[in-house]
């Protein structure tokens, strides 16, 4: 069975989602549904584990490489892949309680049905090496994600979803049709087979058309700046535990997508010699950046704040990846495993407040600090995180996207970088104000402490923001060794 | 609709046709045009064109929501299921190579591997369109909850 462990990765959730909703028993879906997450987990794991052996393709239905369907596993899929099912499976053991509270109980099944196919989704997404199988996961993971969202408690949410599901379909479309056009141009799918025949058409209009087509598609999908309108909206007003799954990996499954067709399939020559998408994306990523973060600092609901605050945070995985250096691209890949820690542990101290104060609003979570100090301390240790202080995860990619832009001379991105996280301060510090600092409002003084359920999960998720802060073998090397292979400069690199 | 006569009439002439003209589009799509997904939508056109003019509560009699909407699931299960077998028996996920099976074959009593593997993967997506096109329209007549 070792051999099939990388079609094992989407066929579990796959086909656990529609076993879910023949079963239809709320209680015992639920932990299957744990059950298939952690396995996934397990399975992604060992895949990851295999690595040093070199990377690992999979012929769907026996049909040799160029004609079928083939699946990759890479250092790169396989990081991204260990990480999406690693939150996926800590942010379902966390949910029971806020699912119980947030989602009407008849949708129960459904809910975890749809959570499973999101999660297939975004995992096939990282593990094809087909192109067209690409849109597939995409759409699979942006529909079940839509269905997620409309879940909402407040009648809100269906309408943030249906904003959502309407941009979605734009980048997806445009997606599409970037592939439709490169199909006709090089006659084939396959990533790999793809880029072996650009060369020969690589200066017709018709690529350009196409690569804009995609880029712009993902851009969507990945809430770059000026098209990030949809992502407030759709993280605010989603259950609680929708927003910690989606927030930490949908955004960062499209950041990887956007490195395989700029690596993989056009080189980088072609997209940041020939057009100039690198200081195209520098500015989109600087521009959002700031605007994001000052956006984020008046906000007056906590869930808000931080989905503006992952608008600018993409803006640094974008920046690492402009620099198409092997210390640049390390550093994206590094901040898109960090701050799915950092955002996906925050957004759970989020949920944890929604359960016990039942609003997000700043003003009422006034002096929680002191009825709810554990969950306090968490948005504490996860905002030093946000901010890159030293000894947290966040810190380790914006060290190694510092030095990699003063390795390159970019004098005015490093001063920017800088400044910026200055803005995170006074967002994440604002918080810490109203939760320690103020007199207390009605609702938080009545309000109990987290559930254990919830606080371990949750301490976890934080706890390991500070580990791979000091220990970055396991974030950094799996990066570094990602970015070396990406760049050709070693086809087998071990970890460092 | 139900004070037009000749409209029900028709109807009553028009579905069985409907229906096993999706059969014909389902099973001859191995050889001809066709497929799971043609038939599932034909399919389901019978049923709402039965929904159109006997009214909901009549087709809900002849496919329940509750029905409906766990056929959706069981369609893809029956594709799914299909690589798995294919995994069990020592193949790649949906190499339907390994579903060959020496006596059956031979004596014609089930078609060879591939033929099988196309045949049981098609059957699921019909299955699945048929319930989910079936769904939607329920959803938009009826404008209440299908599930619960």
């Amino acid at each position: 069975m070792i051999e099939q462990l990388p079609v094992l990765v989407i066929v579990i959730p796959l086909m656990a989602a529609p076993l879910f909703v023949l079963i239809g028993n709320r209680k015992l879906v639920l932990l299957l549904t744990q059950l298939v997450c952690w396995t996934v987990f397990g399975i992604t794991v060992s895949l990851l584990s295999r690595m040093q052996y070199g990377p690992i393709s999979y012929e769907l239905g026996g049909w040799p490489s160029p004609y079928g369907i083939v699946y990759n596993v890479d250092y790169l899929s396989a990081f991204v892949m260990l990480f999406v099912s690693g939150l996926g499976a800590i942010v379902i053991t966390y949910a029971p309680k806020s699912i119980d509270k947030e989602v009407h109980h008849s949708k129960h099944t459904l809910f975890y049905a749809s959570y499973l196919l999101c999660m297939t989704g975004l995992l096939g997404m990282c593990i094809t090496g087909d192109l067209f199988n690409v849109f597939v996961f995409l759409e699979i993971s942006s529909l079940s994600s839509y269905a997620l969202i409309s879940l909402g408690k407040t009648r809100r949410a269906p309408l943030a979803a249906l904003h959502y599901l309407i941009i979605g379909t734009v980048g997806a479309t445009f997606f599409l049709i970037g592939i439709g056009l490169l199909y006709q141009m090089t006659g084939t799918l396959n990533m790999a087979d793809i880029a072996s025949r650009l060369q020969a058409v690589e200066s017709s209009r018709t690529m350009l058309v196409a690569f804009a087509f995609m880029t712009v598609g993902l851009f969507i999908k990945m809430a770059v700046f000026p098209l990030h309108t949809w992502l407030p909206n759709a993280y605010t007003y989603a259950p609680s535990v929708v927003t910690c799954f989606i927030a930490a990996t949908a955004t960062k499954v499209s950041v990887y997508a956007f490195i395989r067709l700029i690596y993989v399939i056009f080189t980088p020559q072609f997209a940041f010699e020939r057009l100039p998408l690198d200081s195209a994306l520098m500015a989109f990523s600087l521009v959002g950046i700031f605007v994001a973060s000052a956006a984020a600092i008046y906000q007056t609901n906590i869930k808000r704040l931080l989905a503006y605050s992952s608008v600018a945070q993409i803006g640094y995985m974008l920046l690492g990846i402009s620099m198409s250096n092997v210390g640049g691209l390390t550093a994206g890949i590094t901040h898109m495993f960090n701050h799915a820690l950092i955002k996906g542990g925050l957004f759970m101290v989020v949920g944890c407040f929604a359960l016990r104060i039942g609003s997000l609003k700043l003003e009422d979570l006034r002096g929680a600090g002191k009825t709810m100090p554990l969950t306090s301390f968490a948005w504490v240790v996860g905002g030093l995180g946000l901010i890159g202080v030293p000894m947290t995860a966040g810190f380790v990619s914006k060290w190694l996207l510092l030095t990699s832009a003063l390795s390159l001379e970019l004098w005015p991105v490093a001063v920017l970088m800088l400044l910026s996280s200055l803005l995170a301060v006074v967002y994440i510090w604002r918080v810490v104000e109203i939760l320690y600092f103020s007199p207390a409002s009605h609702l938080a003084k009545t309000a109990k402490e987290a559930p254990m359920a919830m606080l371990i999960p949750t301490y976890i998720v934080i706890g390991s923001t500070i580990v791979f802060g000091c220990w970055t073998v396991y974030s950094a090397g799996i990066a570094h060794a990602a970015a070396e292979s990406l760049l050709g400069i070693t086809q087998m690199g071990g970890v460092q | 609709m139900n004070s037009f006569p000749i409209i029900r009439v028709i109807t009553k002439l028009l579905i069985p046709y409907i229906l096993l003209f999706g059969l014909y589009v389902q099973f001859h799509g191995d050889f001809g045009p066709g497929g799971g997904f043609q038939a599932g939508v034909i399919f389901a056109a019978a049923l709402i064109l039965y929904g159109l003019v006997y009214g909901l509560p009549a087709v809900h009699k002849v496919a329940p929501p509750k029905v409906i909407e766990k056929l959706t699931a069981l369609g893809l299960l029956v594709y799914a299921g299909t690589g798995l077998a294919c995994m069990l028996l020592g193949g790649n996920f949906l190499d339907y190579d390994v579903l060959n099976h020496g006596i059956l074959t031979e004596n014609h009593f089930l078609p060879e591997g591939q033929h099988l593997g196309i045949f049981l993967v098609e059957l699921g997506v019909g299955i699945t369109v048929t319930a989910v096109m079936t769904m939607i329209f329920y959803a938009f007549a009826g404008r209440e909850r299908v599930t619960s």
